[in-house]
């Protein structure tokens, strides 16, 4: 608001400007709306999405933890198979920087011993002041293949020699529960994807179909997701789970019934698909191209497609958190992924019993990642839903 | 309208076979039947069966027949109102699921009650106050609900509720009212068990329902409308539940065809972590052991409900939004 507007309505007076009349006169945009305006629209969703704060560390963390899945040999203190048949249900171990005497030592653990309770049946662990460890970075430790294929036996963090580092302690067979969990969301994170990326697409290819198209193609459509909703998920998994090949390992039965999943749970993406096109197909836009002679395949895919697209990847980036906790719930009841495989859901089944809960609680450690990250998915999700339309809050916020 | 009823009455019944078609392929896709369950469990137990015993059994249950003839034989019996036999409990299916059910229908009850009561006012307020602390602070909770896997957030509660109250570890009442007769004291166990299983499987919803609700409403709020009502000056609670809210519902109206099914079928993993005598436990394990009349036709009873819910729904967006009347009535 210029000082003539606040002079004009403080006064209530008529004002005209001295200055020569210009019809041609445009009033120059300046740089910043300059660059608003010629922004493509998918920078304009990258700056809507960046106000989103809780959005964009959410996907930061997201690409950090899919990052890190390669090194996950790296990233765990112990490989997978390693037990400590001393160290049966250790809680968690503590890091110390000062030693008793007050003096910096650097981080280190002192030694761990138990002792055996005979009338609780229970392990009874404590510091043993005595002998301290340090806890180095880089450290060797059990040798393994990074990316499969170069042999090496360095860790990121590590103990000395005779030291033990259970930071999130042990379970029942003297396994170091961090390193288990860190291997788990190897497979927790990446099972699902191809269930999902399939869903995706058939989810897409037949709501446009049944939306453009419309008439029976739309009719017989609308029947088959009709029917394919009516039946609970559970008992198809569980029927799926027993159908496929027993010499399968249990990792690909689970691969490939949640890939037969996929193609049962497009109909919720095919009826927003569906819904979305029907609208679009009447804008002004989309007649125009047909009158110029553009094929169906052409109006879908470049004119009616980019409408709604950025709504399709929140809703598929909504669809990841689900699939996380289907795994989780499914290798609970035992029907989703079995031991020897490691996940956070066959983590978790083993704190399955309320004796778990009040004698182990350390053994529920695998839902913290569980929830972080889908958590972090939905606020993605949620970020991208409100910036998938960048023109239509230009006026707003 | 009583045309449309009738046509969408008529397209439901091709829909309902088909239905009845896959979920009996379903039950049937595993390997093995019922009897071969029961024979695995004999032998474990080290008994000796006689193979005519099984032929005869196979037989009186139908189960040398062809497929067809024992899908013709399931179906024509369901839609007369008989559900078959189980094999397990050696009771018609009827009588299994009427135990169970009352109990399931109360507990979904009071759960779907819980999470409007949760979800309606944060909702709101999540719309109103956009991007503000409190919208931050419950959308944050209610995310929490969704993100905590359920069976995990059941035991701790479990834990929680035996250590600081309590009350008798799972199930729906104490021990004692255990297969009694409905009484006050019956009741009043039932509520003091209720709480758990409608806190797990309520927060697992609220999430979902929060963030369709400020989705909608808030497309609804940027509307010249409300503006123009605002600068006529309409009272602020008056300009949010007359029109924009009202608008708002239509997803929720919408809803109501899945949320019959589930009234009936509760939450199966909760159910089965708590113990409940709900019927979700028993689906799992009808299906785990190919019991397959109980099997099939609960999952039948579900997709029926499922039908009839998304009819109920349509009926209701027609007779509740002039919109949708409008464009059913001039097409």
């Amino acid at each position: 608001m210029s000082e003539l507007d606040k002079q004009s309505i403080d006064q209530q007076q008529h004002w005209v400007s001295d200055k020569a009349y210009n019809p041609n006169h445009i009033e120059a945009p300046d740089e910043k709306a300059k660059r608003y305006y010629k922004a493509s629209q998918w920078r304009r969703m990258w700056w809507q999405f960046k106000q989103h704060k809780l959005a964009l560390y959410s996907a930061l963390f997201i690409i950090l933890m899919y990052l890190s899945i390669p090194f996950v040999e790296f990233l765990a203190p112990y490989s997978l198979p390693t037990r400590h048949t001393d160290h049966i249900y250790s809680p968690p171990q503590s890091v110390h920087f000062f030693d008793e005497q007050g003096d910096f030592q650097g981080p280190f653990v002192y030694g761990w011993d138990y002792e055996l309770d005979m009338v609780r049946l229970h392990r009874n662990y404590s510091e043993d002041k005595s002998k301290q460890y340090a806890v180095e970075f880089f450290s060797r430790g059990d040798p393994y293949l990074l990316f499969g294929l170069i042999p090496t036996d360095i860790h990121f963090v590590g103990v000395e020699n005779g030291g033990t580092l259970f930071l999130l302690g042990t379970d029942r067979l003297g396994r170091d529960q961090l390193s288990r969990m860190l291997y788990g969301m190897r497979i927790s994170m990446t099972i699902g994807l191809v269930g999902v990326i399939l869903s995706f697409f058939l989810g897409i290819t037949l709501g446009c179909l049944a939306g453009y198209y419309g008439g029976w193609v739309d009719n017989l459509i609308q029947r088959i997701t009709e029917v394919i909703r009516s039946i609970p998920e559970l008992p198809l998994w569980m029927a799926l789970s027993a159908l496929l090949p027993i010499t399968w390992s249990p990792l690909w039965v689970f691969f490939g019934v949640s890939t037969i999943l996929a193609f049962l749970d497009w109909t919720g993406l095919a009826r927003a698909v569906r819904s979305k096109l029907i609208s679009l197909r009447e804008e002004d836009f989309a007649t125009a191209a047909v009158y110029m002679g553009a094929k169906p395949k052409r109006i879908i895919t470049k004119h009616l497609l980019p409408g709604f697209f950025s709504h399709l990847v929140a809703s598929a980036s909504l669809s990841v958190p689900a699939m996380i906790l289907g795994e989780t719930a499914l290798s609970f009841l035992g029907l989703g992924l079995r031991p020897p495989v490691t996940s956070w859901g066959v983590l978790l089944n083993e704190a399955q019993n309320v004796n778990i809960v009040a004698i182990y609680p350390w053994l529920m450690a695998p839902a913290i990642p569980v929830i972080c990250v889908v958590l972090a998915f939905n606020f993605l999700g949620d970020g991208l839903r409100d910036a998938a339309d960048p023109y239509s809050n230009a006026n707003g916020s | 309208m009583i045309r449309y009823l009738l046509t969408r009455i008529a397209t439901m019944i091709p829909t309902l076979l088909a239905i009845s078609v896959l979920i009996f392929i379903i039950i049937q896709l595993p390997p093995g039947d019922y009897l071969e369950t029961y024979i695995a469990e004999l032998e474990s137990q080290g008994e000796s069966i006689d193979p005519q015993k099984i032929a005869a059994l196979r037989a009186d249950y139908g189960l040398d027949k062809p497929l067809a003839v024992q899908y013709w034989h399931w179906i024509s019996n369901f839609v007369q109102g008989d559900y078959g036999y189980s094999f397990e409990y050696e009771r018609p299916v009827a009588e299994i699921m009427g135990d169970r059910l009352w109990l399931t229908i109360i507990l979904s009850f009071f759960t779907i009650l819980f999470t409007w009561l949760i979800a309606f006012p944060i909702g709101i307020y999540s719309a109103t106050h956009k991007y503000s602390w409190g919208d931050y602070g419950l959308t944050f909770v209610g995310f929490l609900g969704l993100a905590i896997p359920n069976f995990l957030f059941a035991l701790i509660m479990l834990y929680v509720a035996n250590r600081y109250f309590g009350t008798s570890i799972g199930g729906m009442m104490d021990p004692e009212y255990l297969d009694q007769p409905w009484s006050w004291g019956k009741l009043k166990s039932v509520l003091e068990h209720m709480w758990i299983p409608m806190l797990v499987i309520g927060t697992s919803g609220t999430a979902a329902m929060i963030r369709r609700l400020r989705a909608n409403l808030l497309d609804e709020l940027h509307k010249p409308y409300v503006l123009t009502a605002r600068a006529k000056g309409m009272s602020e609670v008056k300009n949010l539940t007359k029109y924009p809210l009202r608008m708002a519902l239509n997803f929720f109206i919408a809803d109501i065809g899945s949320l019959l099914p589930s009234v009936v079928s509760g939450a199966e993993i909760v159910a089965v972590v708590l113990s409940l005598p709900t019927t979700g436990p028993l689906l799992l394990a009808a299906l785990q052991a190919q019991d397959m009349y109980l099997a099939g036709s609960f999952l039948m009873f579900l997709a029926l409900l499922t039908v009839i819910g998304m009819l109920v729904s349509d009926v209701l967006l027609f007779l509740v939004d002039p919109r949708i009347r409008f464009q059913k009535a001039s097409k």
